[in-house]
């Protein structure tokens, strides 16, 4: 038996869509934010099994990249749900509905 | 049963119960633990897929440094904890559940439909001089210089963005 790429490729689809499943239920703005970055990593994974099954670098540069704005969505989105959280005093996203009239 | 196939079932089977273990907790600070667990199975797993550097780097950028941003925003806002999780909307999250699953077994019957690994051969040699940190070194500054830049740019934009949205008055 060996480990062929469809096993890394249905491990990380199964990852993704338990962040899907993640987004669509929790209502903590946190939680919701932690299952993006399940996403982005399930999508990682597939970058890098790609890579290393092709014997190419270029994925793992692209993953390199995934990690850079990861980061910067992070700091930024988490600096939003501050800001939100100091007007409403909540991070519940179903009490949050300014933008809505 | 060589080393790889049980390396793979180990650490795929820990980052797979961690992720469901994230999104079913009611506490978050306990979410974000399971997070952080499914990252060190998901740098197992770069491991034995011989991608060293990315691996260090997702221990080091996910499991460490965002994972700290996140234990540190729930410290500063303690949100507090969700009901129980079928106990609100459950009609919704039924749904949601269906969604999901029903994607999953489309994306499975494509994998196997297409089964990639029919073309995709593992070449060992190619994909370990692929992961060293000197084929990537290379790759980077040499074709992919300004991506790499606006890389950089996106994270300094990004510092001053989130420095901005946190201060207490914008004047």
């Amino acid at each position: 038996m060996t480990i062929t790429i469809e096993y890394y490729l249905i491990l990380s689809a199964f990852m993704f869509l338990v962040g899907v499943a993640g987004v669509l239920t929790r209502r903590n703005a946190i939680v919701v934010f932690m299952s993006i970055e399940l996403m982005l990593n399930s999508a990682n994974l597939t970058l890098i099994a790609f890579a290393s099954f092709m014997g190419s670098s270029v994925g793992q540069l692209f993953v390199f990249f995934v990690m850079t704005v990861a980061a910067a969505e992070a700091a930024v989105g988490l600096a939003i749900i501050i800001a939100i959280f100091r007007n409403k005093l909540t991070v519940n996203i179903d009490e949050i509905n300014i933008l809505k009239w | 049963m060589n080393l790889e196939v049980i390396l793979f079932f180990i650490f795929g089977f820990v980052a797979a119960v961690a992720a469901v273990m994230m999104i079913t907790r009611n506490n978050p600070v306990i979410a974000a633990l399971y997070l952080i667990l499914n990252m060190s199975s998901l740098a197992g797993l770069y491991l034995t897929l011989n991608a060293q550097f990315i691996a260090v780097a997702q221990v080091i950028v996910y499991a460490g440094a965002i994972m700290v941003l996140f234990l540190f925003v729930i410290m500063l806002l303690r949100p507090e904890n969700e009901k129980k999780f079928l106990e609100s909307n459950p009609k919704v999250k039924i749904f949601a559940f269906a969604v999901a699953g029903f994607v999953f077994i489309q994306l499975v019957y494509i994998i196997f439909f297409s089964s990639p690994s029919k073309i995709l051969q593992k070449n060992l040699d190619a994909s370990v001089k692929a992961g060293t940190i000197e084929a990537i070194g290379n790759e980077l500054f040499k074709n992919y210089v300004l991506p790499f830049e606006a890389a950089g740019f996106l994270l300094l934009a990004a510092t001053i963005g989130a420095i901005l949205l946190a201060k207490k008055k914008i004047e």
